[in-house]
């Protein structure tokens, strides 16, 4: 037996526990470290969806139903993936105009009326005290229950206890008590609870646990599996029948449209438009929840059917009501934690519900119901008020405690009428008559004022007149002759065969019906006269919400002159002087200003000071506040469209602008390059004709010197003439070499020279190489080692340039090596898939620096004005340009005084090595 | 940026349409009779993995986002 006071206890512990986390959540976010700036915990929120409706109810609809409790789930996962632009659309619009509630929404996008803000608070309180109420009778009734544990009692019809003993009485108080804690702590201009999000996160937690929990001990614990549960039910023709929907066109239209209806739930319920478009920090964390909300739904309806198909196996008499068996089952075979948590997760359920959905229909009430007429109600003077704060506050204070008596006394006076399922469904339907003037409002520019009003007043009343007042008759307080009769016994007027139309369920019905006449009088009346003014201007703020990004895009539309000292009291009188002066310091320091007494009173302060005052008191009322103190002159239509013409002009023009100056910038950096390129090569002409011409000189200027000696003096004797014309001919040849050379680097670079490619043997090269320089060798008496490897495999190559490399590299190495000294050692190898020759000497070297300028044309190591030059500078460079045109690599491994040693590899040619080596095999 | 966060709305509303084909009638109808798979009613078994494949579609379109 548990006893009362245990579970009450454990319920305010939990309670308890909330209130820590939602505290803790505040002062995180006050701190500025927010707990909920987390796209795990927004997706969480957002299954505040998933209310004592789901957590009890789901059951009992499957037991009736079937697999029919399923489109209820099924719609909000397939809107998820519209959310991506739809939700993010609404999120930013919301953001941009400091929107706090769905009411302001509406009333914001046509033309910030507060009519329409009032009438959709009231569709919106009307449609949602049932819901709350249904939350009371679930948490009361699972109380009781609890209560008699062991003994499975159903709860006596509520208004059999008297009212001090109703438990659902003191549940509604100490809800109201709750929420006004959690959500009427401070006035905040955005209306966003960070530390009420926190909480409701963890809500969903348990409520998932608590029913997995169950789930898995009704299918796991009392049946063996899914297999065995659903094996007996076979068994049971009635049971059996609730594993399919009835293969009528009727059901597969209710299927359809309950899917729909939900659809449009999850989008416009207040509580759902609150946590996810209100209380949302970061739109990317949208992204986020598109996947794990449908997730978490589809985890807290795996184990629907088994318990609702075990449950009527377990109690096939039908004395216990299906709506329980979540916590009769447990109950039933004595598993007490598991009922006290089945208990808890239904609490966490109604409370999350009650506490998210009163607080934003509290907001709603107070800023487009109440405000507004006691700003206009003159003899309150509220006009004289200095500090208004403090009222906004008790007014959602006592919002909130209205709400939820209103919730109790549906609850006390509907009774027993309905089960779960049969309410919540018709709040959804309430809700879905915001859907046309919302969604129309973000994708269409035409709807107007006019039509909104007339569209939620049609789907309002055909609401009223199919789903409420049938209800009302279903509880006793009307004849039900209205049901079966008509209105006046009018039988085309009966409430739920509208017109004659039979055959649907009673959703489904209402559902075509209201929307037809919703969407209908929408569009009729938004067509049939123009947007004026102000709702052309919100409508292109809403519509084009993606592209006006920047936040003075409000401020087009406003013309007139406005006072900082008129503009900061009114802002201070609703948001407290203190935060209105803060906030207007922070604008003026954003706008890069000392101080508010700097700020200039043009249309982006006014805009400001609207949007700031919006988020305390609605988009409605702040217009007329700001209207009050500000002169304004009135834009005519002509003037609006002018502007938003313009604007889209502008924007047209300076995208194609941005375009193209980005496309000049392209052109200019590479003209710059070219440019930069061309003169680099001009320099490199210049200095390579300055080197030639140089290089040219020297020996001209010898054989000149020694012609005009022969020339001018007949006597030089004939040992003198033959040492002059020997030194005229070397000169003269090592002329023809140099313009040979300078001609050959020419063709090699623009491309001309001719080569031609073959299969060439590296060993051949160097001994015919080392066989034209030996006299060389011989005349300086340098020693010369071979180590050649016995097969190299060929390299494809000019053999000819190959041995012009060769003599190159071998006449440079004798060239520097000591006379009777030296020692030039050629090497032949294999490295990797290269062949590479290193020409080795032991000369003086070549300093670290000097390393890359002797593959520079004309560049020759040592002093080039002392000593004569010993060779023309040319032939590294071409040998270079050679072996890198053979696709290989040439390079020096040297220090000062250690030798020189030149390499060059060569890639092996594959191919022809295969042949080779077949050769070679046969 | 922005023409990857368009092509992953339109692989989202791709599975939004996917999903309202095959949760509606007629794909629902077929699976609308009696039988078992695994021992779980066919209907049943159909709705799920349907859904299951819905998300997993949607956290392919949401996560390869990032790469």
């Amino acid at each position: 037996m548990l006893q009362g006071w245990v579970i009450a206890s454990i319920s305010f512990a939990y309670l308890g526990v909330l209130f820590a986390i939602a505290y803790f959540g505040d002062k995180r976010a006050d701190a500025g470290r927010s707990i909920i700036a987390n796209p795990t915990i927004y997706a969480l929120s957002l299954a505040v969806y998933c209310t004592t409706w789901t957590f009890y109810g789901s059951v009992g609809r499957a037991a009736s139903t079937g697999i029919g409790f399923l489109p209820i789930y099924l719609g909000p996962t397939l809107m998820a993936g519209l959310w991506w632009f739809v939700m993010l659309k609404i999120i930013r619009i919301s953001k941009a105009n400091r929107i706090t509630s769905i009411a302001d929404f509406v009333s914001s996008r046509y033309g910030k009326s507060q009519l329409l803000g009032g009438l959709v608070t009231i569709i919106a309180v009307v449609g949602i005290i049932p819901y709350i109420s249904l939350q009371l009778k679930a948490i009361s009734n699972s109380f009781t229950i609890l209560l008699h544990y062991p003994e499975i009692v159903m709860p006596a019809r509520a208004e059999a206890l008297p009212l001090l003993q109703d438990s659902a009485l003191y549940i509604a108080l100490i809800l109201a008590a709750f929420t006004i804690l959690f959500g009427t702590r401070h006035l905040d201009a955005t209306e966003r609870h960070e530390g009420m999000v926190a909480a409701i996160a963890f809500e969903s937690i348990v409520k998932l646990i608590a029913f997995i929990a169950v789930g898995a001990f009704v299918t796991f614990g009392i049946y063996n599996g899914f297999g065995d549960i659903f094996d007996r039910a076979e068994a049971v023709p009635k049971l059996e029948a609730l594993m399919t929907v009835p293969d009528t066109g009727a059901s597969y239209g209710s299927w359809w449209s309950l899917t729909f209806l939900s659809m449009l739930s999850i989008m416009f319920l207040p509580r759902q438009f609150q946590i996810s478009v209100v209380e949302n920090v970061n739109e990317r964390h949208l992204t986020r929840a598109i996947w794990l909300f449908p997730l978490y739904l589809l985890l807290i309806n795996i184990f629907v059917l088994p318990i609702a198909v075990g449950g009527l196996l377990h109690f096939p008499d039908g004395s216990v009501d299906a709506d329980t068996f979540v916590l009769t089952l447990p109950m039933a075979e004595r598993q007490e934690a598991l009922a006290l948590l089945v208990y808890i997760g239904g609490l966490s359920a109604g409370t999350g519900m009650v506490i998210v959905e009163t607080i934003a229909l509290s907001t709603m009430v107070c800023n487009d119901l109440v405000m507004p007429v006691l700003l206009r109600w003159k003899a309150l003077r509220l006009q004289e008020e200095h500090d208004l704060s403090g009222l906004l506050l008790s007014i959602r204070r006592w919002a909130i405690a209205v709400i939820l008596l209103l919730g109790y006394v549906y609850f006390r006076a509907a009774g027993e009428a309905y089960a779960l399922v049969g309410i919540g469904l018709i709040s959804f339907a309430a809700v879905a008559q915001f859907a046309p003037a919302i969604i129309g409002g973000i994708y269409w520019k035409g709807g107007t004022r006019r039509g909104a009003m007339a569209g939620l007043t049609a789907g309002f009343a055909v609401w009223t007149y199919t789903l409420l007042l049938p209800s009302f008759a279903k509880s006793g307080w009307l004849s039900l002759d209205f049901i079966s009769e008509g209105l006046f016994g009018i039988g085309l007027l009966k409430p739920q065969q509208l017109f004659g139309l039979s055959g649907l369920g009673e959703i489904p019905h209402s559902l075509f019906w209201s929307m037809l006449a919703n969407i209908g009088c929408y569009v009729a009346f938004s067509l049939h006269r123009r947007p004026d003014v102000v709702e052309a201007s919100q409508g292109t703020l809403f519509v084009d919400a993606f592209r006006n990004t920047e936040s003075a895009a409000g401020s087009r539309f406003w013309r007139g002159s406005a006072q900082v000292h008129d503009l900061l009291p009114l802002i201070g009188r609703f948001l407290g002087p203190e935060r209105a002066r803060d906030a207007f310091l922070a604008y003026a320091r954003r706008r890069g200003l000392a101080s508010i007494d700097a700020l200039e009173a043009n249309a982006d302060l006014v805009h400001f000071a609207e949007t700031l005052l919006a988020g305390a008191i609605g988009g409605a009322s702040a217009r007329v506040m700001v209207a009050s103190v500000v002169k304004e002159e009135p834009l005519g239509i002509d003037e609006v469209m002018n502007i938003l013409d313009e604007a889209s002009q502008v924007r047209a023009y300076s995208k194609q602008l941005e375009q193209k100056s980005r496309e000049l910038e392209a052109a200019t950096a590479g003209l710059r390059a070219a440019n930069e390129r061309l003169k680099e090569l001009d320099r490199m002409k210049d200095d390579f004709m300055s080197t030639v011409t140089h290089e040219l000189r020297t020996p001209l200027t010898s054989i000149r010197a020694f012609s005009e000696i022969l020339f001018e003096d007949p006597k030089t004797d004939l040992t003198d003439r033959r040492k002059f014309l020997a030194i005229i001919v070397k000169e003269t040849e090592r002329l023809t070499r140099l313009i040979n050379q300078v001609l050959d680097m020419a063709k090699i670079e623009s491309g001309n020279a001719e080569w031609h490619t073959a299969d060439v043997g590296l060993r051949e090269i160097i001994e015919e190489s080392i066989a034209a320089t030996s006299s060389l060798f011989a005349d300086k008496q340098v020693a010369l080692d071979m180590a050649l490897a016995g097969e190299v495999p060929m390299v494809r190559a000019d053999r000819d340039r190959l041995i012009q490399v060769m003599l190159n590299l071998l006449s440079n190495a004798v060239k520097f090596c000591k006379e009777g000294a030296g020692r030039v050692t050629v090497r032949l190898g294999v490295d990797g898939s290269t062949v590479r020759v290193d020409v080795a000497d032991n000369g003086p070297g070549i300093s670290e620096a000097d390393q890359h300028t002797i593959f520079e044309k004309f560049r020759q190591v040592g002093d080039t004005m002392t000593a004569k030059p010993q060779g023309t500078g040319l032939g590294l460079p071409i040998s270079r340009q050679i072996i890198e045109h053979f696709g290989g690599r040439l390079w020096v491994k040297s220090g000062t005084g250690q030798g020189a040693t030149f390499s060059f590899s060569l890639p092996m040619n594959r191919e022809a090595n295969e042949h080779h080596e077949e050769r070679k095999a046969k | 940026m922005m023409k990857r966060s368009i092509v992953t709305g339109q692989r989202l509303v791709a599975a939004f349409l996917l999903g309202c084909v095959l949760f509606n009638y007629p794909l629902i109808a077929l699976f609308n009779k009696p039988g078992e798979v695994f021992g779980i009613p066919l209907l049943y078994f159909y709705l799920f993995g349907a859904w299951a494949l819905l998300i997993g579609l949607m956290v392919w379109a949401i996560e390869r986002r990032k790469e």
